[in-house]
C-alpha cells in the first residue's frame, strides 16, 4: 500500500491476551470517566449518520427507566457495504465487550443484536461466542445478557425506529421523530442503538485511551474506518483506513487507472467524479460514509447505476409515506423517458426538484437521501442520462 | 399433512412464546421448515398468538425473505445490485435458467428449486453472488453455478 494511505489496525488487531480483559477493566470505572472518554475521543457514529456516540449514551443514562435496552445493529443492507459481516465474524468478542460497557454506562442488563437475515448463516459460530461471553459476564459479576435476533431481508429494518418495530415482531415501519430512542426505543424503553463497528471502537478507546484513539484521522472525522471497497477495482475487500483521506489518494490506490466515478456511502451517498476527486475528503467533513466504496471505470454507465438505484429504492421504500413512494417510483420513469426521448432534456431538472422535495418531505431517512446519488449523479453525468 | 403443520406451529409457538414479538422469530422458524407460509400456517399462528390473520398477514409480506407464495425446497436468490450486476450477474441467471428449465420468479415443476432476485447480499467484493437458502455463494462463474446447482440436484436425487 501507497506511504500515502494508513494502513489502520485497530477494529481487527489483536485480542487482549485475556478474554474479555478490557471489559473488566471498564466493568471497575465510574461511569461518567467512560462517558468523558468517549467524548474527548470524538467518536461519532459509523452506521452512517455520525452522531456522537458519548451523547447518546449520556442521553439515554440520565433517563429514569426500570428497562433499557443496547441494541447492535448489524442490518448492513447498504449496497455495497460488507465490513459489519467481517468485523462479526473476527472479532465478536470486541462487539460483545462494546455492548457490555454500554449495559454498565447506560443501565441496562439487556442487549439485543439485529443481524440482516441474508447472514444467518452466521449464527452457529456467533452463538458460540455468545455462551464463551456468558460465561465471562457471569464471572465478573456483570448482568448483562445478550441475544440475536434475525431480520428477514428488508434494508429499511436498518434504519433504527424500523429495526424496533421489526424487534417487536411489526411491519419494518419507521416512528415518527421525536421521540428519539434515547428516550423511547425498543418497546418504547431507552435505548442506545449503534452499529457494530461503533461498538468496537468503544472497546478500542477504552483499551488505548482516548488520546491515543484521537492521533488517528482529522478535528471532525476521528479514528480509523472500515472500508468496504468494490467494483472496478483490482482489490476490491475490506480495508482499516483513517478517516479524512482526500477522495483521490484513495482512487490512486484502489482505483484501476481509469477510475470515473466514486460512489460513496453506498446508494443513499453521494456520487463523486473525477473532476473532484482531488477536493473531496472522505470524513464528516466532506462526504460521509458507512464504509460503502463503489469504484466505476470509464466503461461504466451511470445512466444504469442511477437506474440500479432507483430500482433498489423504489423495491426496499417501506411505502409508508407518498413522497418516498411515489416519488422513487416517478424519478425511476422519469430518468427512462428522458433516456427514450419522450421527454425533454430540461424535465432532469425537474426531477432533481423532485428528489430535493422527498429530501425535505419524506418520513425517514431513505426517502431523505434518495437525493444525494440522484441529484450527484444527474447533476454530474448529464450527457450519460440523455444519449 | 394439516396434522405436522399443527405441530410445527404449537412447536414454534413453544420455542418463541406467544408474544407479539415471538412473531417473527415463528415465521422465520416456519420458513426454515417449509420455504413458504400458507395461509393455513398464518390463521394457526394468529390463533395461537390471539392477533387477527390480517396481522400476520401484513407483517409476514412487508419482508421479501418471508414467503407467502409456494416455494420449492431450494430457494435461490440471485443478488442483482450494480456490483453484482457489473461483474456478470446476468450469465449467472442464464446458466441456471438453462440448467432448471424456469424464469426468475419461477418454481420448477418438481418443486425443488425457486430461482428469484433479492437486493445486496453484501458479497460486493466478490460478486457476483447468491444465496441458497441460507447458504451464501460468492465469486460465481457459469462453470461454477453449473457445478453448485448439479451438485444440490444430485444430493436432492440420492
Ligand atoms: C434506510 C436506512 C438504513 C439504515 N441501515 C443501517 C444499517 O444497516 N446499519 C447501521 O448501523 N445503521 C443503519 N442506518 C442508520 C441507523 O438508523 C442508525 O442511525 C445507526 O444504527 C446508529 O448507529 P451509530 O450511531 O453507531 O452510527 C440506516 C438508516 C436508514 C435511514
Ligand atoms: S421515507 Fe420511504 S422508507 Fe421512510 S417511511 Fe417514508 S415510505 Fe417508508
Amino acid at each position: 500500500m501507497s506511504e500515502l494511505i494508513q494502513r489502520v489496525d485497530l477494529i481487527f488487531g489483536e485480542y487482549s491476551d485475556q478474554k474479555y480483559k478490557v471489559l473488566e477493566e471498564a466493568l471497575k470505572r465510574p461511569n461518567d470517566d467512560i462517558i468523558k472518554d468517549l467524548l474527548d475521543s470524538g467518536l461519532k457514529g459509523r452506521g452512517g449518520a455520525g452522531f456522537p456516540t458519548a451523547l447518546k449514551w449520556k442521553f439515554t443514562a440520565e433517563v429514569p427507566s426500570d428497562e433499557k435496552y443496547v441494541v447492535c445493529n448489524a442490518d448492513e443492507g447498504e449496497p455495497g457495504t460488507f465490513k459489519d459481516r467481517e468485523i462479526l465474524s473476527r472479532v465478536p468478542r470486541k462487539v460483545f465487550s462494546g455492548m457490555a460497557i454500554c449495559g454498565k454506562v447506560i443501565g441496562s442488563n439487556k442487549g439485543l443484536i439485529y443481524l440482516r437475515g441474508e447472514y444467518k448463516f452466521m449464527l452457529p459460530e456467533l452463538l458460540k461466542e455468545l455462551d464463551t461471553y456468558h460465561e465471562h459476564a457471569k464471572k465478573l459479576n456483570h448482568n448483562f445478557t445478550i441475544e440475536i435476533r434475525l431480520g428477514s431481508g428488508a434494508y429499511i429494518c436498518g434504519e433504527e425506529s424500523a429495526l424496533f418495530e421489526s424487534m417487536e415482531g411489526k411491519r419494518g415501519e419507521p416512528r415518527n421523530k421525536p421521540p428519539y430512542p434515547t428516550t423511547s426505543g425498543f418497546m418504547g424503553k431507552p435505548t442506545v442503538i449503534n452499529n457494530v463497528e461503533t461498538f468496537v471502537n468503544v472497546l478500542m478507546i477504552c483499551r488505548i485511551g482516548p488520546v491515543q484513539f484521537r492521533k488517528l484521522g482529522t478535528t471532525d472525522s476521528r479514528g480509523s474506518k472500515v472500508f468496504s471497497v468494490s467494483g472496478d477495482t483490482p482489490k476490491p475487500g475490506i480495508y482499516e483506513l483513517e478517516l479524512g483521506m482526500p477522495l483521490f489518494q484513495f482512487v490512486d490506490e484502489f482505483g484501476d487507472g481509469d477510475t470515473k466515478a466514486v460512489q460513496v456511502g453506498g446508494a443513499s451517498g453521494f456520487c463523486v467524479p473525477r473532476k473532484k476527486f482531488k477536493d473531496t475528503i472522505i470524513g464528516f467533513e466532506g462526504v460521509p460514509t458507512g464504509g460503502s466504496m463503489m469504484i466505476f471505470n470509464s466503461s461504466r454507465s451511470m445512466y444504469n447505476v442511477l437506474h440500479n438505484y432507483l430500482d433498489f429504492f423504489e423495491e426496499e421504500s417501506c411505502g409508508q409515506c407518498t413522497p418516498c413512494r411515489v416519488g422513487c417510483q416517478q424519478l425511476r420513469k422519469g430518468i427512462e423517458a428522458v433516456k427514450r426521448g419522450e421527454k425533454p432534456v430540461l424535465y432532469l431538472e425537474q426531477l432533481m426538484k423532485l428528489a430535493e422535495t422527498m429530501k425535505i418531505t419524506a418520513k425517514c431517512g431513505l426517502g431523505q437521501s434518495v437525493a444525494n446519488s440522484f441529484s450527484s449523479i444527474v447533476s454530474n453525468f448529464k450527457e450519460e442520462m440523455i444519449y | 399433512m394439516p396434522n405436522n403443520q399443527d405441530n410445527l406451529i404449537k412447536e414454534l409457538v413453544g420455542t418463541y412464546g406467544r408474544e407479539r414479538t415471538s412473531l417473527l422469530p415463528i415465521l422465520q422458524g416456519v420458513i426454515s421448515q417449509k420455504n413458504f407460509i400458507s395461509d393455513f400456517d398464518m390463521t394457526e399462528i394468529a390463533k395461537e398468538l390471539d392477533i387477527s390473520a390480517a396481522q400476520v398477514y401484513g407483517t409476514a409480506t412487508f419482508y421479501s425473505f418471508l414467503d407467502t407464495a409456494a416455494r420449492g425446497k431450494y430457494v435461490i436468490r440471485i443478488c442483482k445490485t450494480i456490483t453484482c450486476d457489473m461483474h456478470g450477474r446476468k450469465e449467472i441467471i442464464q446458466t441456471i435458467e438453462n440448467m432448471l428449465k424456469i424464469k426468475v420468479g419461477e418454481t420448477t415443476q418438481n418443486k425443488i428449486f425457486t430461482l428469484l432476485e433479492t437486493n445486496c447480499l453484501g458479497w460486493c467484493h466478490k460478486g457476483p453472488a447468491m444465496l441458497i437458502n441460507d447458504q451464501p455463494y460468492s465469486e460465481l462463474t457459469p462453470e461454477k453455478v453449473h457445478e453448485i446447482i448439479a451438485e444440490y440436484m444430485n444430493n436432492n436425487r440420492r
